[in-house]
């Protein structure tokens, strides 16, 4: 049992209290309405079609997919916000307990483009192949797309304009195919269930699965369609001969079950689960039956500041996520910026990172020992970020900041223990980095509502590139129209802001999601519980730090 | 005096005649057949004789088995109980030269009573009066007229004839149907008394010249012509005809020289006549009635004229205290014509309260066959008044579980409930006439509380079952996602049931229609099962006792209980009968097949005949058609819900084919022959 029950200072009669809760629950109602549209995908009338052609929604074939009863950690639902394509991005991606394990359920939702291949849901994709891989975890796709989106330009495009902007490129893509069959070459079952077109570059998911599940009369799978083989060759063909269900299942092998119907095809997909007896590497959890939080996690709703400049006491929020609120705390009184110690979610042993204040040389080196001895005794790392960056500053350069910093960093990078980070406010500059942000093999990055994540924050953004054009003006002796010069500031400031948010960062799948606060215990319970389905072991040796 | 008392015979009244002969310092010998081993009277007893051999002719029909078994335990008396050989002279005559001690009268007064008619002739030369006996051709035979068969008893080979043109079928299926049971094809007629009252004298001898009668039982309420709902006192009979009948019951026992305890039947008309139809010279089940208004213990007293002393009682020291009433439940079907029913309990739980008195052969796990009497249980009340007695029966029904098989106890229930009953309006034909409805009919509501209990129980069950995830929020979701799913079907209608939990852990459920909305939702074990205990919008909790074995589940309220079928998510392909399938009702044997592939029926037309529980069940078409195959023939050992026959709709193979006609489900209705 580690450590004594934490106290919490939190005054949850007070008037600060009250407005953050109705400001967090605000911008929680703000999530449910896109929550709300993407479920809806393409909307009543394409479902509408969809059912009437004996078919059913993504949401409800994965609801029937997992077992009854068993919770289903979606990731990344609000994918595509913010971009050219609906929210949700055309793919619904989640972790699902089918026949008893954990799996990676990715699939089409065929009512939005015709579950066509986007930049957002090839991104999805590419998580969901990467979470299956880290994880080692079965990785089953629910397979209906009508293929690349071929859409090129709409309307009044100028066509230039679009080339340039544009930094992706089809030949990449390529690389979900790789990442389905070095699944399967490290291990990890990978079941694909075709619930109608799956053609072209799309005929290859089914292609490199371990195991195939065609719904009669609905999968059509080929590498080239009617239209394409005519020009092609000349030969005319029908849909059916081409690329259907039976044809596969009886004469080109590609089909290693006929379904009869979409339940069907979803029984036949947990048949095959449920004979892999799949046994989770990890040591799993250390009891059943954790004892909850001593505090209401309701109360997480009332933590944050609107303005992310003030320091939030992240021990009231630790208090609320940890089991039984014990927390056994590592150097208390060393580097006290960043909170460090042990506990248990979930029943899930883990180390936790957590910001306290801006990070001082102290705090960072006080993280690299103790990323260093999670490795040491194999134990998952949680961070909670809530951090303005590294502190800058004439005494901080010259006592070894960027030293200590990259210590820190040294530590996060090569550490092997699973990291999970949640995003609670500010997630600033290097302070992303070094907190365990997405770029270094974070198994899983979560937000709250109120995260904010970029180089700087928005009025120091602003503050800066105003102070570099006054200088510029200086230098070139022209006096500054302040007027202009204000509105130039606020513009900078709007645009870093509103990149700056979660919701932003989200619609691009650089995390997995943002969560209700009340539930962070539940989504980091559910997401430990997947990284224990692989090997939980610390570094066996580091990289050499600049001491 | 009886040192060891070896009984032969099985269920409730063994483990009743174990307790009292317990009590008075005698040992006990069980019996039992195969699929007896194990059950409740067996453990009751202290030694336990198997008798070898199939069904109860092999078993409990077997005199000289059980003589055997008697000789072979050392015991020194040998106890019938009633049905199987309690009313067999040869047993007696058996026990007695093997030097047992009989619990009985004698052999001579058994086989006298044994044949009805001569029982009859026997009681009209003591005074006691008697209806006139028709043989089949008699000219005075009124209509309509009761078949009855001279060996007969529990309804057996019993048929009611209407029209002249019915009697011969009736007398050749009464007759077949007694010498299956009896082994005496012999029957005779007898006229059919209207408004009937059933009224029985229980009387007691010993061997010292005493004669005591303890006044009357009323066994009006009957189906099938066996008794349901027992009573004492009657609320047709005042002083002066309980005395009257009394001393009928004395004359008739002290005429033919009545040893131990036995009963005399009689009918009473409305008009206050009442005519004698005969004695039973053995224990009866209904018997617990009269001890409970005149606190004598009849096995005591029977073991005590076996073991030749004085009865313990004189007439003068009898009263009737209060009111007692008894139910009989059975394992049968009450919207089938109360046809037997099998299976396996799945759940036997009597309630504390109301304090009754369950007499049981059966528990959790017991096997209802096919071998023996589907009775179950009956259970007593004694109260002050009959009002109390019926409503505190009633109550105790209502909340006693039995599950896995279905029973008569809604129907009782209803019954004990009905104002015919609670009004004293109680004769033979209240089954048909008092407008008890055979089944309970649960509102939608209390249909769909039922199904979303059963959703909660099982979920409940998955969850801590778990293997990953376990303390992870059931159904937990951080997106919108489709709500949970169960499906059940109750009574033939599906019950759709969708739900979804809140953060606060109160639940939605939307059921077919219906929205509940759940809250202080709480799920614990109370073996066998869960109790669910919810408040519905707010109304106060419920606690609803839920019992899943699938493919059945079953939920109780306060309200009753309600047995939903588990429609299984995902089905298999190919294991449904096909359209127009006429399967088993029972287990049984095929007595006939009436048709051949190719016939053309009609709904109704007789397809195939089988036999359970002593009763031949005419199965027949539920619509037109031809048909198709025929999967059994006649002698075949069927099992309950097996395929028999296949009818194809004639009109859906033609051209014309008319389209998404709705077929009834049950396909074929099973007619019990009467």
């Amino acid at each position: 049992m580690p450590g004594l029950a934490l106290q919490s200072s939190v005054d949850t009669n007070g008037e600060d209290f009250a407005s953050r809760r109705d400001a967090m629950l605000e911008k929680l109602s703000e999530l449910g309405r896109l929550a709300e549209s993407a479920a809806a995908g393409g909307g009543a009338k394409a479902t509408e079609r969809l059912r009437s052609r004996g078919k059913m929604p993504i949401r409800e074939r994965i609801s029937y997919l997992i077992d009854r009863d068993s919770p289903f950690l979606e990731i990344s639902p609000l994918a595509g916000y913010m971009t050219d394509y609906a929210v949700g991005g055309g793919m619904v991606l989640g972790i699902g307990v089918v026949e008893g394990t954990e799996c990676v359920i990715i699939g089409n939702d065929p009512t939005d483009l015709g579950g066509a291949m986007t930049a957002v849901s090839i991104r999805k994709l590419m998580r969901a192949l990467e979470i299956a891989r880290l994880n080692r975890m079965p990785y089953i796709q629910l397979v209906e797309s009508a293929g690349g989106d071929l859409r090129g330009l709409s309307d009044g495009d100028d066509p230039e304009a679009v080339m340039r902007r544009n930094l992706t490129h089809f030949a990449e893509s390529g690389r979900m195919f790789h990442d389905i069959t070095e699944l399967s070459a490290l291990g990890v079952p990978t079941v694909s269930i075709v619930f109608g077109s799956s053609t072209a570059g799309g005929a290859y998911q089914p292609g490199l699965s371990d195991y195939n599940i065609f719904v009669e009369g609905h999968a059509k799978v080929f590498l080239g369609g009617p239209p394409l083989v005519r020009m092609a060759t000349g030969e005319i063909s029908a849909d059916e001969e081409l690329g259907g269900a039976a044809m596969h299942a009886s004469v080109s092998g590609l089909a290693d079950y006929l379904a009869v119907d979409e339940m069907d095809a979803i029984r036949t997909a947990r048949a095959v689960i449920s004979h892999l007896h799949w046994r989770k590497a990890g040591p799993g959890p250390l009891t059943g039956d954790p004892e909850p939080p001593l505090f209401d996690p309701d109360e997480l709703l009332g933590l944050m500041p609107a303005d992310l400049r003030q320091p939030v006491e992240v021990r009231d929020v630790i208090a609320r996520i940890v089991d039984g609120s014990r927390f056994e705390e590592f150097k208390a009184s060393y580097g006290s910026t960043l909170v460090t110690g042990w506990a248990e979610i979930g029943g899930f042993a883990v180390g936790i990172l957590a910001n306290n204040g801006v990070l001082f040389s102290e705090s960072a080196q006080k993280a690299a020992q103790f990323i260093q001895l999670a490795n040491q005794c194999s134990t998952p790392l949680v961070f909670l970020q809530h951090i303005t960056g590294y502190m800058v500053g004439r005494d901080y350069e010259r006592g070894g900041i960027v030293k200590h910093g990259s210590q820190m960093i040294n530590a996060l990078s090569n550490s092997t223990v699973p990291h999970i980070t949640v995003i609670l406010g500010a997630s600033y500059g290097a302070g992303n980095y070094g907190m365990g942000g997405r770029a270094f093999d974070t198994r899983f990055v979560f937000l709250w509502p109120t995260a904010k994540i970029a180089i700087m924050g928005p009025k120091q953004m602003a503050g800066v590139m105003s102070i570099v054009r006054r200088e510029q003006a200086a230098r070139r002796n022209f006096e500054l129209d302040e007027d202009s010069e204000r509105a130039r500031s606020e513009a900078v400031e709007a645009f870093a802001e509103a990149q700056s948010l979660g919701l932003y960062a989200t619609g691009r799948v650089a995390d997995d999601g943002i969560i209700d606060p009340r539930d962070t215990r539940t989504v980091l319970t559910i997401a430990l519980s997947a990284c224990h389905s692989a090997q939980v072991k610390g570094a066996p040796g580091y990289g050499v730090f600049r001491l | 005096m009886i040192a060891r008392l070896a009984i032969a015979n099985r269920g409730e009244i063994a483990r009743r005649i174990i307790r009292t002969a317990t009590s008075m310092g005698i040992e006990t010998v069980a019996m039992y057949s195969d699929t007896d081993a194990g059950s409740p009277h067996v453990r009751d007893s202290d030694l336990a004789v198997r008798l070898t051999g199939r069904g109860a002719s092999e078993t409990y029909l077997n005199v000289d088995a059980v003589v055997d078994a008697a000789l072979r335990s050392r015991a020194d008396a040998l106890h019938p109980g009633y049905g199987f050989l309690s009313e067999n002279a040869e047993l007696a005559r058996a026990a007695i030269a093997a030097g047992l001690t009989w619990v009985g009268p004698t052999p001579d007064v058994i086989a006298a009573m044994g044949d009805k008619l001569a029982a009859k002739s026997a009681m009209a030369a003591a005074g006691v009066p008697t209806l006139p006996t028709w043989t089949a051709d008699d000219p005075a035979v009124e209509f309509p007229v009761l078949v009855k068969a001279a060996a007969g008893g529990g309804g057996k080979g019993m048929r009611v004839v209407r029209t002249r043109p019915e009697l011969p079928g009736a007398i050749e299926a009464a007759a077949r149907e007694a010498n299956g049971a009896f082994g005496d094809p012999t029957v005779f007629l007898e006229r059919l008394v209207a408004r009937a009252r059933h009224i029985e004298v229980q009387i007691l001898a010993d061997s010292h010249g005493n004669f005591v009668h303890l006044f009357e039982r009323e066994c009006s309420l009957q189906r099938r012509h066996q008794k349901i709902v027992e009573e004492c006192p009657s609320s047709a009979l005042d002083d002066e005809l309980r005395r009257a009948m009394g001393d009928a019951a004395l004359r008739g026992a002290r005429a033919v020289g009545y040893l131990g305890a036995g009963t005399v039947e009689f009918v009473l008309e409305d008009d206050g006549r009442f005519w004698f139809l005969e004695v039973n010279t053995r224990i009866q089940v209904e018997h617990p009635v009269t001890e409970a208004v005149t606190g004598v213990d009849l096995v005591r007293e029977q073991l005590l004229v076996a073991a030749g002393e004085p009865l313990s009682v004189r007439q003068e020291d009898l009263s009737i205290r209060g009111h007692a009433i008894e139910a009989r439940l059975y394992a049968e079907d009450p919207a089938n014509d109360f046809l037997p029913c099998t299976g396996v309990v799945a759940d036997f739980s009597v309630p504390a309260r109301p304090a009754l008195r369950w007499e049981s052969g059966v528990e959790q796990g017991s096997v209802v066959g096919i071998d023996f009497d589907p009775m179950l249980a009956k259970v007593i009340s004694h109260a002050p008044s009959r009002l109390e007695a019926a409503r505190s029966l009633a109550l105790g029904l209502s909340r006693a579980r039995l599950r896995g098989v279905v029973t008569n106890r809604d129907f009782l229930v209803a019954a004990l409930r009905s104002t015919a009953f609670l009004r004293g309006d109680t004769t033979t034909d209240f089954v048909d006439t008092a407008g008890v409805p055979r089944l309970r009919d649960a509102t939608e509501e209390e249909v769909a509380v039922a199904a979303a209990a059963a959703a909660l129980a099982a979920r409940h069950a998955r969850r801590s079952t778990a293997g990953v995830l376990r303390n992870v929020p059931g159904g937990w979701r951080n997106s919108v996602m489709p709500p949970e799913r169960a499906s059940y079907r109750h009574r033939g209608t599906n019950v759709e049931v969708c739900y979804s939990f809140g953060r606060d852990g109160s639940a939605t459920f939307v059921v077919n229609a219906l929205t509940l909305q759940l809250s202080g939702v709480d799920v614990s074990a109370a073996e066998p099962g869960l109790e669910v205990t919810v408040s519905v919008g707010g109304d106060g909790e419920r606690r609803l006792h839920v019992l899943e074995a699938p493919p059945k589940v079953w939920v109780q309220s306060a309200g009753g209980d309600i047995e939903l079928d588990i429609v299984e998510r995902f089905s298999v392909a190919g294991s449904q009968n096909p359209e127009g399938s006429l399967v088993s009702p029972m287990p049984g044997r095929v007595v006939r097949v009436s048709v051949a592939a190719g016939d053309v029926v009609e709904a109704g037309t007789e397809l195939v005949v089988i036999e359970a529980m002593k009763m031949e069940h005419k199965l027949t078409a539920a619509t037109s058609g031809r048909v198709g195959e025929v999967l059994v023939s006649a002698g075949d050992q069927v099992a309950a819900g097996q395929l028999l026959v296949v009818v194809e709709d004639a009109l859906r193979d033609g051209p014309d084919a008319p389209e998404g006609q709705a077929k009834p489900e049950g396909q074929a209705e099973a007619e019990g022959t009467r």
